[in-house]
């Protein structure tokens, strides 16, 4: 059995364990851990996590006990200090000497700190260690103004990490502009845009020369003679390879720092490798983890005696996880490549920054960069990296000119199957596909266990869940009728259970017909059920409704809320429309007139939604039910009151109809209108079901429906008067209550239906089932038992008191930012939110 | 190799206690949110599990602090939470986000001791 010696107990050197310990020949090798840092190797790209309460101890890799699981000797707290290659021996540096047969090294880089006056002082730091991490916590409680040496990717994490400390955070960058190496100017300009927008002070093109102060540091003083006055420094100014161990032991290193190894991650000592940021390759130095986890790979195959694969360099296309502002390039950003062209647009007020590098020949793309909107990012990279022929009009692909739409991003489907879809775990498309169609998985969990997708950066996710989809439904998958994970019943078959068996809570029936805990797909369905069958109060099952449901508003960006009285038919006195004026006013709410001819009104903090609600109600106004899955409007027409074309009073029905079937619950939400003429002015062919008045009665039309798919509503019955209408609408609803799917619209409930409307003709109109009365006296339960549910709350004390931010303290959320627009308050638009 | 979390009164790496508020305080079977310092948390009472569980109360996704206000359920026995705006999920006890790419959330343990949610926080 031979020995293996890991120097570095850091990511790759981790990962180069992990590995090994998985791999064929795993028994051959006994392998021994020294890692200079006190705790075992921790998720260093995450670092930045330990601000957000993570303590070291959730950041490693793996506890202590998995290395003695994987009979791995690991050393902590134990610096190197000497390798004598005649003997085969370290040293250590509490004088520890042990024999290896073979060494990896994997000592990562520590921060560079430039040579200047002044980096010794008390409140400088660097940015590497979850020990910097914590000097840098504890210190910022004494300082208000913090400054970061170094604009670039580390640097603005860093910055960010100050801001969250709440400091006044400089950024000052040497280069003209940010992140010099990864953007553009036109690029780095919208990025600094969108710092600044956090708060952020950035500073380029500035010349660090000295750190002033006695003691601890007071400020920065630039070449050009300007100073900064910070009472706190991070110095973030790039890395140096840690190479003075393989110095020390007369290995080569490079000209610029870095281990020289060949593409086997070999040294000049056969048996010595070297792996991850402490390495040289073709002069490269690699500042991130998954070049590190390849050479690592490369290793571990050779241990096995496979030479198939060796290290060719790496891609170092990168997505900044800066929170609240994308940054993505990728390929050559800077179209370097001869020939290459440019092909970019800036929106400067949106703060959205788009450039793609197209090869001379027109046919592919080379590179480029995304700034303020990274979501095409995977789909660009991957075009990159596959070298996939362009389309006609590439300009496309970033949004601009025709058929923009369809081309943004770009669809798995067209990828070959040697593309890399994963570039930490080196995943190809085929790997992916090859575990659904001949493995069997059916989840995404099944490919990340089987291939290890997805684990390391996450960022392959989306494409990988595309693939997934795509391939399970060429293998002629359909998505069973089970609601979820947790009920094997279609909603029509639950509504009968809970029918027979008088479920009355969410958990009687996962009890009895169930599995699990639920999640948001079937709570939120048992809940409109629950209302539908038994008239539950929505209020008094809060914890099963979706947020609009359980705060009976609709969520809107920001998170306020914005409030919807009923208003029938759209109808309104000066004196109510006084009335919401005023509260409006009062609360300083965003007012418009809705698609449903009734107001909104915007912006209401979770707190204020009762108080407001009170006085709507003190007025006469009702819920409107906006939020739920539920009546939402009767649109009407002025009718035969005042147009002079109308042949019927369509106001008065609209009124009727909504006072009949508000507050009803239903799969999805339901709309109605009733227009006075054929001129159809309500536009009730649009709706759910929609009215339209004839010369001798009612035209009824059932599943129409506006939104994503439009589609005209289809006439059931013609010339029927005001009585036979009522009753078949009230089938028609009770009908589509109990059978429909969730969130199913009429249209699309009518367009699964066997038969189609024949059939639903036959069932409503001629009563063929024979449920016709049963349906009625169904739905007249529902409408004899309808209650305000604000009304509800602003009367119950225990309901009240579930409408506030926190729960230990009377403060509102401090996050909440609005703009004004038009002289009116609006939400900011929530990419710049931080 | 997937991270390890703390997630119930026995996990490792607190180093204080926050009391945060009465047990009946937070809904059963839903959440509630908590204040510590510049913090937000979002708490919540899985009492059909008869667990608790707390993470960060901003969604990654765009930045929202509405966590506490989602709905919480399980995924093959993985406890989660589903954030009110886009539906993205995320794993109570690891913070991963299940159904997207978005960044991990933190999480953090809890305790409940007479009557009181305590949450464990870093100093
Ligand atoms: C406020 C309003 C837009 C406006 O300013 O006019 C609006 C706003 C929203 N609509 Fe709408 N829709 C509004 C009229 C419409 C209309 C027009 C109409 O009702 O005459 C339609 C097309 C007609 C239809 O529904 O068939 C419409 C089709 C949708 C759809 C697509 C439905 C579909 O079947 O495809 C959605 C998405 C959904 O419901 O799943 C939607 C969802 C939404 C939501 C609730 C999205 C959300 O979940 O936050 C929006 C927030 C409402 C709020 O108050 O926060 N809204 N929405 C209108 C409120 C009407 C009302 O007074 O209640
Ligand atoms: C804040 C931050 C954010 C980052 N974000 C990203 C990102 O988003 N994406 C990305 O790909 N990369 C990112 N990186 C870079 C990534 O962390 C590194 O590429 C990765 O950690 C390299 O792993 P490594 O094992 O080679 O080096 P390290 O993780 O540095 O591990 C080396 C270890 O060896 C130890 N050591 C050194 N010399 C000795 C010795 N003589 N004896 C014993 N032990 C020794 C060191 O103490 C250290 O613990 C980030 C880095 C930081 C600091
Ligand atoms: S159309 Fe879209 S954006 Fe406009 S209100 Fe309806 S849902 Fe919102
Ligand atoms: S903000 Fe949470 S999912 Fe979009």
């Amino acid at each position: 059995m031979s020995r293996i010696i890991v120097v570095g107990n850091g990511m790759v050197g981790y990962r180069f364990c992990d590995k090994l310990r998985n791999s064929p020949a795993a028994s051959a090798f006994e392998i021994i851990v020294y890692g200079e840092e006190p705790r075992p190797a921790y998720d260093r790209v995450h670092l930045s996590d330990y601000f957000r309460g993570m303590t070291g101890d959730n950041l490693l890799m793996a506890p202590r006990s998995w290395y003695e699981e994987h009979n791995i000797e690991l050393h902590t707290g134990e610096l190197v200090t000497e390798i004598d290659r005649t003997q085969k021996i370290i040293r250590t540096h509490n004088g520890r000497t042990d024999h290896y047969d073979i060494l990896v090294l994997a000592t990562g880089s520590a921060a560079f700190v430039p040579t200047m006056e002044g980096t010794e002082r008390h409140g400088v730091f660097v940015y590497r260690t979850i020990e910097d991490l914590h000097h840098i916590e504890t210190y910022s409680k004494k300082a208000s103004r913090g400054a970061v040496m170094g604009g670039g990717l580390l640097g603005l994490e860093a910055a960010k990490a100050l801001v969250d400390l709440g400091l006044e955070t400089h950024v000052v960058e040497f280069a003209p502009r940010l992140m010099p190496r990864q953007v553009d100017d036109a690029g780095a300009d919208v990025l600094k845009m969108k710092l600044q927008q956090f708060g952020l002070h950035v500073h380029t093109g500035k010349n660090t020369q000295a750190i002033e102060g006695n003691g601890k540091l007071e400020g920065l003083v630039f070449s050009d003679g300007s100073r900064l006055a910070v009472d706190m420094l991070v110095i973030s100014a790039g890395i140096r390879p840690r190479d003075e161990l393989a110095r020390a032991c007369g290995l080569r290193v490079a000209a610029r720092g870095g281990i020289v190894v060949d593409d086997y991650m070999r040294t000049d000592d056969a048996s010595i490798f070297a792996i991850g940021e402490c390495v040289s390759h073709n002069n490269m130095v690699y500042g991130l983890v998954a070049p590190g986890y390849e050479m690592a790979e490369v290793v571990v195959r050779q241990l096995n005696s496979d030479v198939s694969r060796s290290f060719r360099g790496f891609d170092m296309s990168t997505k900044l996880k800066l929170i609240g502002v994308d940054v993505a390039s990728f390929g050559d950003p800077f179209a370097e490549t001869p020939g290459s062209v440019p092909i970019a647009f800036k929106d400067t007020r949106k703060g959205v920054y788009k450039r793609i590098n197209v090869s001379e020949d027109g046919k592919y793309l080379v590179g480029g960069i995304l700034v303020g909107d990274a979501s095409a990012y995977n789909m660009l990279h991957q075009m990159v990296v596959n070298r996939m022929p362009l389309p006609e009009n590439p300009e496309a692909l970033i949004g601009i000119g025709a058929g923009a739409h369809e081309q943004e991003g770009g669809g798995v489907g067209d990828l070959p199957d040697t593309a890399q879809i994963c570039s930490c775990e080196n995943v190809t498309k085929a790997d992916i596909v090859g575990q659904v169609t001949q493995h069997g998985a059916t989840k995404i969990e099944d490919i990340k266990k089987a291939t290890r997708a997805c684990t390391g950066c996450g960022g392959c996710t989306p494409l990988v869940n595309d693939l997934l989809k795509q391939t399970l439904e060429s293998l002629g998958h359909t998505i069973g009728k089970s609601l979820c994970e947790h009920f094997d019943y279609s909603r029509q078959e639950l509504y009968d259970i809970v029918r027979v068996t008088g479920a009355r809570t969410f958990d009687d029936l996962l009890d009895s017909h169930g599995k699990g805990d639920g999640c948001e797909i079937c709570k939120p369905a048992v809940a409109s059920i629950l209302a539908s069958a038994w008239n539950e109060p929505v209020p008094e099952l809060p914890t099963i409704q979706d947020t609009n449901d359980r705060y009976l508003a609709n969520i809107q960006r920001g998170g306020t809320y914005s409030v919807v009285p009923r208003i029938p038919g759209g109808e309104i006195t000066p004196a109510k429309l006084m009335a919401i004026g005023r509260i409006a006013k009062k609360y300083n709410l965003y007012t418009k007139i809705t698609g449903g001819q009734r107001i909104d009104m915007f912006g209401a903090r979770v707190d204020q939604l009762p108080d407001i609600w009170e006085e709507l109600i003190a007025e006469g106004f009702e819920s409107g039910h906006a939020y739920g899955k539920a009546l939402r409007t009767i649109k009407s027409c002025v009718g035969s009151t005042w147009c002079r074309y109308g042949v019927q009073d369509s106001v008065s029905f609209a009124i009727f109809i909504e006072n009949r079937y508000k507050g009803l619950r239903a799969p999805h939400k339901i709309k109605g209108a009733v227009s006075g003429c054929i001129r159809e002015c309500a536009e009730a062919q649009s709706k759910d079901f929609g009215i339209i008045a004839t010369e001798n009665g009612w035209n009824l039309y059932v599943c129409g429906n506006g939104g994503a798919r439009p589609q005209h509503a289809k006439l059931l019955v013609a010339d029927v008067d005001r009585e036979t209408c009522v009753k078949l609408v009230d089938r028609f609803l009770m009908y589509y209550i109990r059978t429909a799917d969730p969130l199913t619209r009429t249209a699309t409930w009518l367009n699964k239906m066997e038969g189609g409307l024949e059939y639903l003709r036959d069932v409503i109109v001629n009563d063929s089932l024979g449920i016709g009365e049963t349906l009625e006296k169904e739905i007249q339960d529902l409408i004899a038992n309808y209650e305000c549910e604000w009304k509800r709350v602003v009367e119950s004390p225990h309901l009240r008191a579930q409408y506030r931010h926190f729960v230990n303290s009377e403060d509102n959320d401090d996050t909440l930012q609005f703009v004004t627009m038009r002289g009116q308050k609006c939400p900011v638009d929530w990419n710049k939110n931080t | 190799m997937k991270k390890t979390r703390p997630i119930q009164s026995d996990a490792t790496g607190v180093t204080s206690w926050f009391r945060a508020a009465r047990v009946s305080e937070f809904p059963a079977d839903g959440g509630a949110c908590v204040q510590y310092r510049h913090l937000q948390i979002a708490v919540f009472n899985f009492a059909r599990r008869n667990e608790w569980y707390a993470c960060q109360n901003q969604c990654p996704h765009k930045m929202q602090m509405v966590l506490s206000r989602g709905l919480i359920g399980s995924q093959a026995g993985e406890p989660k939470v589903a954030c009110p705006f886009h539906k993205r999920t995320f794993s109570l006890k690891s913070g991963q986000c299940l159904n997207a790419e978005e960044d991990q959330i933190t999480v953090f343990p809890v305790k409940v001791e007479d009557g009181f949610v305590f949450i464990g926080v870093p100093e």
